[in-house]
């Protein structure tokens, strides 16, 4: 039996074309939908896994540095050096800030890391890591910086040494790295008018600045003028130890939190990520709905368009499931195309994207049955309306 | 063949159906089997065939009892003025409407008697009615031998059998030049006789012809009636032509006036035409 299906988008194969890459740009923007929420969770792990912390300890009754303010003092990591179990712990700093890049603001994640410890991006695309103490910074590619470039971070410019990739915050925005002494400058302290401004009042304060008490007021200065607080300190736990086993002892600290990889993923993915998924979740429904009526509404026309010849077809003995079959194929086939077009379109403009899209197979193959589900069911319409012709109609009176 | 030498026998061999092979086979060696009997039956017997849309104070008798009966190789006419019945004659005879009672046999196998004969109307249209109609409604998405091998391959025949019964089809209708073409690229004229070998492709005992001559002018109408007499007469098919033409009136040997609901005989001129 010849395919009636396959014959007639041959026939027509111009309108069908053109419909299938109608439907194909609404199945592109639900593939990078789909892909922004993946590349969403996928962000976040990388985050997770480029940090390469075992145990983020961070201040108590708080979600720690991604998801809320945690503030923790910078000597809380000897401590826990001293723990059994514990092969390293390193201070961390987070910032989110706008940083200027060849007359452009860019907005990135500053990170505060002790050199060679944990938090330290764990492989370079180019250049080296940080070295000196100060003034160096190592960039993920996506902030536009190359090697040699000079960031103004505040008060001080930095001299970019070193590119890496794929180090983003669980918000999309890439990280800068730079030495912790730098990021806590950065973070806790406050510009030269504020703190003239502030000296002025701790001078002219009788009680700050007694004529009896002789260095109390540079004692001010020094404490107000120096941070020693971080963000979160990242442990790296021993061989052959068990993350949850170190955290346990920590946890009886007071002021402290110890959260291991599988509760921090849960923290950035079901927390921090569940009000984005939730609306992209929404989106991909409408999507969905708005596609599935599209299909419909473009098999009942094509069918309305056939009706003579499905009266014709009925008349010289075709089934019902043959006209049914037919329909069913076209729509199929709508899909088919669609979705082929879907995805070529959502792989070739997911890089366009600013944050990152991810484009699983999992979910190509999801996507495609989807497609085809709410493709066979859209000709649900016009396949009632193709059985109820009568085929009395082709021979008319 | 044997019509020719014993014109007599098939009016014989006609009331002895129930007679199997084996008893002519020997008797008349060389002579016509039981099969060929059988096609000597009427290709098409209707008796008191009647129709009745609605019910009650709003019923309408659309037949009234109707017979006819047409033979194989036979071309009739069907005319009859608007609303006489013709359609739902067209309709009840093509299975497509079902009667409200009377006789259908084709080929002396009633199909219909108060109810369809254990057949399905569906596979009776597709294995033993075909059908022309006043414009060809072939399937535009099909090319023209696809379009006479499609009742074929819906009767199940093999894709090769289907095209190749549709070749000789469309050579028989002198179309065979346009096998591969489009059915947009035919003329009117040649739509027909695409429309014309659709319906002989199951070799049907009858083909019912609804008005097939209307949109065409005198030349054409005559061409299309000379053709569907030559097939009649190669193919031993029936052909019913309901046709309000009066250009090819004259050329029916018999006619069934159609009025009231109730079928009338009359004997054609039977024009020669060629």
């Amino acid at each position: 039996m010849i395919s009636l299906a396959g014959r007639d988008i041959l026939h027509s194969w111009g309108k069908y074309a053109f419909t299938g890459v109608g439907l194909g740009l609404l199945i592109g923007v639900t593939l990078s939908m789909a892909g922004i929420y993946r590349g969403m969770v996928d962000d976040g792990k990388a985050l997770l896994a480029n940090s390469g912390a075992d145990l983020w300890v961070v201040q108590q009754d708080t979600l720690g540095p991604y998801a809320e303010p945690s503030s923790l003092r910078d000597d809380l990591y000897r401590s826990l050096r001293g723990l059994p179990g514990v092969l390293r712990a390193a201070n961390v700093a987070y910032l989110t800030l706008q940083i200027e890049h060849a007359g452009q603001e860019v907005r990135a994640m500053l990170v505060g890391i002790q050199p060679g410890e944990p938090g330290e991006p764990r492989y370079l695309i180019a250049g080296r890591p940080l070295e000196r103490a100060h003034y160096e910074a190592v960039a993920d590619v996506k902030t536009g910086f190359q090697i040699g470039d000079a960031i103004q971070i505040r008060r001080h410019r930095y001299t970019v040494v070193g590119l890496t990739q794929r180090m983003v915050s669980a918000s999309g925005d890439p990280m800068v790295f730079i030495p912790l002494r730098d990021a806590q400058e950065v973070q806790f302290l406050k510009d030269n008018h504020a703190l003239l401004n502030e000296r002025a009042r701790v001078l002219a304060n009788p009680a700050l600045n007694r004529p009896g008490v002789p260095g109390l007021a540079e004692a001010l200065f020094s404490s107000q003028e120096n941070s020693r607080m971080v963000n979160a300190v990242l442990v790296q736990v021993a061989p052959g130890w068990d993350a949850e086993t170190v955290a346990q002892p920590i946890r009886r600290w007071k002021q402290v939190q110890a959260y291991t990889r599988p509760q921090m993923e849960e923290i950035l993915i079901a927390k921090l990520i569940a009000t984005s998924a939730k609306q992209i979740g929404v989106f991909l429904v409408i999507l969905a709905i708005v596609s599935a009526a599209i299909v419909s509404f473009i098999i009942y026309t094509m069918t309305l368009g056939k009706l003579r010849e499905i009266a014709v077809l009925k008349l010289i003995g075709a089934r019902n499931r043959t006209i049914a079959g037919m329909i069913l194929q076209e729509a199929l086939g709508l899909g088919l195309i669609g979705f082929a077009v879907g995805k070529t379109v959502a792989t070739l403009w997911a890089p366009y994207f600013p944050k990152y899209v991810l484009l699983e197979p999992g979910d190509a193959v999801r996507g495609l049955l989807a497609v085809l589900l709410i493709c066979a069911l859209a000709s649900l319409v016009a396949i009632r309306t193709a059985l109820q012709v009568d085929p009395a109609t082709a021979i008319g009176g | 063949m044997c019509f020719r030498v014993f014109p007599w026998l098939g009016l014989e061999w006609r009331s002895k159906l129930f007679l199997q092979e084996q008893d002519y086979g020997n008797i008349f060696c060389g002579l016509p089997k039981v099969s060929t009997v059988l096609e000597s039956a009427p290709a098409i017997e209707v008796a008191d065939l009647r129709k009745r849309y609605g019910s009650g104070d709003t019923a309408v008798d659309a037949l009234k009892g109707v017979d006819l009966s047409v033979q194989p190789g036979e071309v009739v006419g069907l005319i009859g003025p608007s609303g006489s019945g013709k359609s739902t004659l067209l309709k009840c005879l093509g299975a497509v409407t079902e009667p409200s009672s009377g006789q259908i046999a084709l080929s002396g196998d009633t199909v219909y008697a108060g109810g369809w004969r254990n057949i399905d109307p569906r596979a009776l249209r597709r294995d033993r009615i075909g059908f022309v109609f006043q414009a060809p409604y072939l399937i535009p998405f099909l090319d023209v031998t696809d379009n006479v091998a499609l009742p074929l391959l819906l009767a199940g025949r093999s894709n090769r059998d289907a095209r190749q019964r549709a070749r000789e089809l469309l050579a028989a209708l002198d179309v065979a030049h346009r096998a591969q073409a489009a059915i947009t690229q035919l003329s009117g004229g040649e739509q027909q006789r695409v429309a014309i070998a659709r319906a002989l492709a199951n070799q049907p005992p009858i083909i019912l012809a609804d008005e097939p001559t209307a949109p065409l002018d005198s030349e054409r109408a005559l061409a299309v009636v000379r053709i569907l007499n030559r097939m009649a007469a190669q193919y031993r098919t029936a052909i019913i032509v309901v046709t309000h033409d009066e250009k090819i009136i004259p050329t029916f040997k018999r006619i069934y006036h159609i009025r009231d609901g109730k079928t009338y005989e009359e004997t054609g001129e039977g024009r020669d035409i060629g």
